[in-house]
């Protein structure tokens, strides 16, 4: 048999409720191959309140435990705190909300998590905008995107703001470790995941988690465009540890993020010079990313 | 919420009140439920064609990529729901998508 | 068992310590504070073995605890007026979650207008949430409540949150004496956990899923029946305590000279004290008046409030909060409870004491007087600054 590039203990079952394509199922397929059997997750209403399955039914072969929409960071520290009072070292924390339960709902929550100090890892999948009740922006929809919530009619053009930039805001709380990672990459996001279990203190991953139905796209495109996210700079991938940056995948050359925006129908409105300030928008970032690497 | 979701307590003894245990703590696995039903679209694999690169288990969303004994990819029928990335990521197209 | 002179905030971080908390999670807000510093330095100092959690909010103050006790922890937070507030719908979640947490409150009343004074509308607000509520009317009641509190939602038959409350100033920062039990009492009463708790490393299990239309109904159900035995089940702790420290508190409503009274008082917190002096002063003058102290608010004492109706005329609900547009929540509750009973005493409800207003000896005796005329109107609230002219009316 040929060597797996990813680990081959399944920690997610099948059975479970989420939409064909689906990229957050891969997110916490990955996280628990990762993270193993003794992780503990902690769930507030996200699309996963759902994909997990009704009761008496459960989609994890590790423990759930639901909470409130924007008390994921809570919940965290509430658990950490139980299994060290109780002698429960080996237990891992996982914290694993969307991007509107992290960016937007769950923030305060998330900010005292890592202010504290929490010894836990803390996972936003991030499928940019309210998905489970049915595509309404987020704080973490990009720019130009289509959603119910910002029309593309003659008088809107989408998202009128830019996307919420999560990373920074958890950079600035001076996490142990945080990274981006992204579902058409898994060897790269194990090695995120992996690297989390050998550090102490907060640690927060962003992952990007393409949706079918959302983006408007055919559910076998979910890793083509997943790919297209992160070599396109769309979706940069990179660590802070200790708070210093480093690019895990860097390219000779990103590829125009017009390609990745026209495999989507949410952006399928707009035109070449959106396109182009979107692109302007993304080499800004880049530049700035490449910028803060060199800080060391 | 999914249809099939109506359906997951079925396999179940939980039937009335007495039956459910205090707290609402569930402890089913979940692939008692079937998702065969979701598909339109089915993939099956050209084993001649197959690397045994494993893409195609690394990337489905539906643990629904078994490898049996001799590291062959087998499509788990009662889950897939028919996405088509295993044919979309698959380099050497050894995966077709057929409709049911 | 030592004697020692506590605020009613102290009576709670003591009663917290003895029974040997494993996780206390706390935001700080006026008139609490004093009950997380002291914890803050028990904990600081090694004389409480807990995690202490500083949470950035009393929503996540009671996340963290409910998270906590999943995991098997004994859990405990405090908080008061809009922290609960803010706190509401994490009390559901407490509850739906079965997590024994207990918490204690320092009733104070909410804004706008801003105000820090004793109020029950923060916890009276929560009565649907499925939360036990204890009213305490002394700090030594405090302290002894709070234990029993933690064996009570604990308790097998019971599992659920328990709060208990005390009155703003009047308790939380009075100092009285108060017996406190020695940590090997506490611990005979109230031994730590057998850690199990539901969520275990490596155990494919779920706490709070979605639940479809055919079984929510039932869990919620299974709320209400473990809220009519946590009544059954107070009796038997109460007791046990009484045999450890030989002090017992008259269950959840426990009265004062009503046997041959024409006309009981209700009350809830402290304003029972004044109107107990007040029922002694009336009877010297020949008015034959009792007391009832409403100790449970949830499960509210049904049965209790119906023996005691069966041989008095006339009750009078105190209460000091308001539901808008009905009446004072204790007395639609005693209302409710007596419907049903072929003997109906005259009712009356009297809101007073709002916003830290004092209730003193006058204004209770006027309650008194009220009752035994059967005069004004049913909902009164008699201690508004009126002009002289303008007629009251409810």
């Amino acid at each position: 048999m040929a060597r797996l590039t990813i680990p081959a203990e399944e920690y997610m079952r099948s059975g479970h409720s989420a939409c064909p394509g689906c990229a957050a199922t891969l997110v916490m397929r990955y996280v628990l191959k990762g993270l193993g059997p003794n992780a503990i997750v902690t769930l507030p209403a996200c699309c996963w309140t759902v994909i997990g399955t009704p009761f008496p039914t459960t989609a994890l072969n590790v423990p759930i435990l639901d909470c409130a929409f924007e008390a994921t960071g809570a919940s965290v520290s509430g658990l950490r705190a139980a299994a060290d009072a109780l002698g429960l070292a080996d237990v891992i924390v996982v914290g694993f909300a969307g991007d509107g339960g992290t960016a937007d709902i769950g923030l305060q929550a998330l900010s005292g998590m890592l202010e504290r100090g929490t010894d836990a890892l803390y996972v936003m999948y991030d499928n940019e905008a309210y998905m489970n009740t049915g595509v309404q922006r987020s704080g973490a929809t990009p720019l130009g995107a289509w959603t119910t919530t910002t029309p593309v009619d003659a008088t809107s053009r989408g998202k009128g703001e830019g996307k919420k930039d999560v990373m920074a805001i958890v950079a600035a709380h001076r996490p142990a470790y945080a990274a981006t990672v992204n579902v058409a990459f898994p060897e790269d996001f194990l090695k995120r995941v992996e690297k989390t279990k050998t550090i102490r203190g907060p640690k927060f991953l962003h992952a990007f988690s393409p949706c079918p139905p959302g983006w408007r796209y055919p559910p076998e495109k979910t890793i083509a465009i997943g790919r297209l996210a992160t070599d396109t700079n769309s979706f940069p991938l990179y660590e802070i540890e200790g708070g210093k940056y480093r690019i895990t995948r860097k390219l000779g050359r990103a590829r125009p993020v017009a390609e990745y925006l026209k495999a989507q129908g949410r952006f399928s409105h707009l035109t070449d010079a959106e396109i182009a300030a979107i692109q302007s928008e993304v080499d800004g970032r880049w530049a700035r990313l490449l910028a803060l690497e060199t800080l060391g | 919420m999914s249809p099939h979701g109506h359906d997951a307590h079925k396999a179940t003894a939980y039937i009335t009140e007495q039956d459910l245990p205090e707290r609402p703590l569930a402890t089913v696995p979940s692939d008692v439920i079937k998702t065969a039903s979701w598909r339109t679209f089915l993939p099956v694999i050209h084993l001649e064609a197959c690397t045994k690169c494993y893409v195609c288990w690394k990337f489905c969303p539906d643990v629904a990529i078994g490898i049996d004994e001799a590291g062959w990819p087998v499509v788990r029928l009662d889950y897939c729901k028919g996405c088509g990335i295993c044919a979309e990521e698959c380099k050497p197209r050894a995966i077709d998508m057929v409709k049911e | 068992m030592p004697r020692m002179v506590l605020s009613g905030n102290y009576a709670q971080s003591y009663a917290a310590k003895l029974a040997r908390v494993h996780v206390i999670a706390a935001y700080p807000i006026t008139p609490q504070t004093a009950i997380v510093e002291k914890l803050g330095e028990f904990v600081a100092s090694g004389e409480l073995s807990a995690q202490f959690i500083k949470v950035e909010s009393e929503h996540s103050a009671l996340q963290a605890c409910i998270s906590a006790a999943a995991l098997g922890a004994r859990t405990y937070t405090a908080t008061s007026s809009q922290g609960l507030l803010l706190m509401h719908e994490l009390l559901h979640w407490a509850s739906g979650a079965r997590a024994p947490v207990v918490m204690g409150v320092v009733n104070r009343a909410v804004a706008p207008p801003w105000s820090i004074f004793t109020d029950h509308t923060d916890t009276v607000a929560q009565r649907d949430t499925g939360w036990i509520q204890f009213y305490a009317e002394s700090n030594q009641e405090v302290l002894d409540t709070t234990l029993m509190a933690f064996r009570l939602a604990e308790h097998p038959d019971v599992l659920l949150p328990a709060m208990v409350t005390e009155d703003a100033f009047y308790l939380s920062h009075t100092v009285e004496p108060v017996d406190v039990p020695t940590q090997d009492e506490v611990d005979e009463f109230l031994p730590r956990r057998d850690v199990r708790g539901l969520i275990r490393p490596g155990a494919g299990v779920r706490l709070g899923s979605f639940t479809m239309p055919d079984l929510y109904e039932e869990f919620r159900h299974k709320i209400a029946r473990a809220m009519e035995r946590s009544a059954e089940v107070f009796f038997e702790i109460e007791d046990d305590y009484h045999r450890l420290t030989g002090r017992h508190h008259g269950g959840p409503l426990p009265t004062y000279r009503v046997d041959d009274a024409d006309a009981v008082l209700m009350t809830m917190g402290t304003a029972t004290t004044t109107a107990r002096s007040v029922v002694d002063a009336l009877r010297t003058r020949g008015n034959r008046v009792g007391l009832a102290k409403l100790r449970a608010f949830r499960p509210f004492p049904v049965k209790e409030v119906r023996q005691l109706a069966a041989t008095v005329d006339r009750i009078g609900v105190l209460d000091r909060s308001f539901t808008f547009g009905a009446a004072g929540a204790a007395f639609t509750e005693v209302a409710a409870a007596l419907y049903p009973e072929t003997h109906r005493p005259a009712l009356k409800n009297f809101v007073a004491g709002l916003g830290g207003r004092d209730l003193t000896p006058k204004v209770l005796e006027g309650m008194f007087k009220a009752l035994l005329k059967g005069d004004g109107p049913e909902v009164d609230w008699p201690d508004l600054k009126r002009r002289a002219e303008v007629v009251r009316h409810g």
